[in-house]
């Protein structure tokens, strides 16, 4: 049987992790080799790099740390960050990755999801959606999720599937650093309009969190979470033994 | 020495990084000489069955990899490089394989029309029976997964299948001929632990 899949997700500045803390055994926690190697030896299902970095100079760090992750891990990489354009897709694809997730860059322009699944296949295309509640709708927020754009993310996430997105990233503004679970709601509604994988994101502050995840939302593929790894407060292996002892699939 | 063919499609990074990581001497390319003198070949590949299927016929890879086949060089096909290797696929039409593996590649919609498609992550393998390229790999062991059709074949060329739905061929083997529909390169140490299976085989049983 598939399993759900665990996600670690880092922040890269200027090719260095943001936010990395202390893991016993790990000398250097804001190296993404390192970090890369930790979680990949310790049940993470998957990577995801998100370059925060705004400079030339600084995606040239990010790439060359993207680099040495992909020579030396062999899990899934997705990264993120200042994808706007196919020419960024082959700038990180050539490091490495092995799928793309846009946001802002598809909003921008809708056109690069469909270009870039014709160019590498719909695998390879990640649309991750920033999503919250205005008045009782749900919206797509552009910018980091600063800016309301005033789409429907369901039909935002329709729509991008239908343009070739192989996987939705769905991160709820809602209940991102609140640490108080995943957005139930909003995730029901994105993995019944969609038949490609849902991720879910934002919320994740326990492992009690995950379990009603995908209790709640079978359809779910995947959780993924940043700070409640990196700061040590869940451990993977102990998050994914609980998980099947609740008979969710995991791989351990 | 492995010798990945390169016919642009797809992304072959990883795949020299894995050969590379378990100490493997790596090439990666599409000369055809140099595939033609290879001791060992991999077919990789992602996208789509028509287009990889043409590359190969236009650059001739197509007749090369028949003649490797017949001399019984070990050949290793990948994700949609293993699909390749059947006969035909119904991939958005009607495309012919290499046809070394008999059988056709389907939607996995045909047989599981109640799973999500593609096939995106972890999923375990149910092995058939055993294959010295396999010899390190267990019986439920998780490979990474990322795929919409499926290679439809007789049971005795099916190493191992997975449970998607149904159950799907996950690993062929015929003669000197192996095709994972997995990626070994993304699949940890379980995946390592197949290409240092392939590299140490010399295409016997």
């Amino acid at each position: 049987m598939i399993t759900k899949r665990i996600i670690p997700c880092l922040d890269v500045r200027n090719g260095r992790v943001v936010k990395g803390v202390n893991f016993e055994g790990l000398q250097d926690v804001s190296s993404p080799v390192d970090l890369a190697s930790y979680y990949s030896d310790n049940g993470a299902d998957e990577l995801v790099f998100y370059d925060i970095t705004a400079s030339a100079e600084g995606r040239a760090l990010f790439t060359d740390a993207l680099k040495k992750v992909a020579e030396r891990i062999f899990i899934p990489l997705t990264v993120g960050g200042g994808i706007n354009s196919v020419d960024d897709f082959d700038r990180v694809l050539k490091c490495g990755a092995d799928k793309v997730s846009v946001n802002s860059g598809a909003i921008a322009d809708p056109e690069l999801i469909k270009k870039a699944a014709a160019k590498y296949g719909d695998q390879c295309v990640v649309l991750s959606v920033d999503a919250k509640r205005v008045d009782g709708k749900f919206c797509v927020f552009a910018k980091g999720g600063r800016v309301n754009t005033g789409m429907n993310a369901i039909e935002w996430i329709k729509r991008g599937v239908s343009f070739g997105a192989g996987e939705i990233v769905l991160n709820s503004i809602d209940t991102d650093g609140v640490k108080k679970g995943f957005d139930i709601e909003m995730l029901a509604a994105a993995t019944e309009a969609v038949d490609v994988p849902v991720i879910a994101s934002g919320g994740a502050g326990s492992v009690g969190d995950f379990i009603t995840l995908f209790k709640s939302v079978p359809e779910v593929s995947a959780g993924l979470a940043a700070s409640v790894f990196h700061f040590g407060e869940i451990a993977i292996p102990y998050l994914k033994q609980k998980l099947k002892e609740q008979n969710i699939s995991v791989r351990l | 020495m492995v010798t990945v063919i390169d016919y642009g499609v797809g992304n072959l990074f990883s795949l020299r990084s894995s050969f590379a990581f378990i100490g493997e001497d790596v090439r990666v390319t599409g000369d055809i000489k140099e595939i033609e003198a290879a001791k060992k070949l991999v077919l990789p590949g992602v996208g789509a069955f028509g287009d990889a299927a043409l590359k190969l016929r236009e650059t001739g890879i197509d007749r090369i990899l028949k003649e490797k086949a017949a001399e019984n060089t070990p050949i290793m096909g990948i994700c949609l490089g293993m699909q390749l290797l059947s006969e035909v696929s119904y991939e958005y039409g009607k495309h012919e394989g290499l046809g070394l593996i008999g059988g056709k590649v389907r939607p996995i919609k045909d047989v599981a029309p109640q799973v999500k498609i593609p096939q995106i992550g972890w999923n375990s393998l149910v092995f058939y029976k055993k294959h010295p390229v396999f010899k390190y790999v267990s019986d439920g062991d998780f490979v990474y997964f990322v795929h919409s059709y499926f290679f439809d074949t007789e049971r005795t060329n099916v190493i191992a299948a997975t449970d998607y739905g149904s159950l799907l061929t996950a690993a062929v083997a015929a003669g000197s001929i192996v095709g994972c529909q997995f990626h070994p390169e993304k699949s940890g140490k379980t995946g390592l632990s197949i290409l240092r299976g392939f590299c140490e085989w010399e295409g016997d049983l």
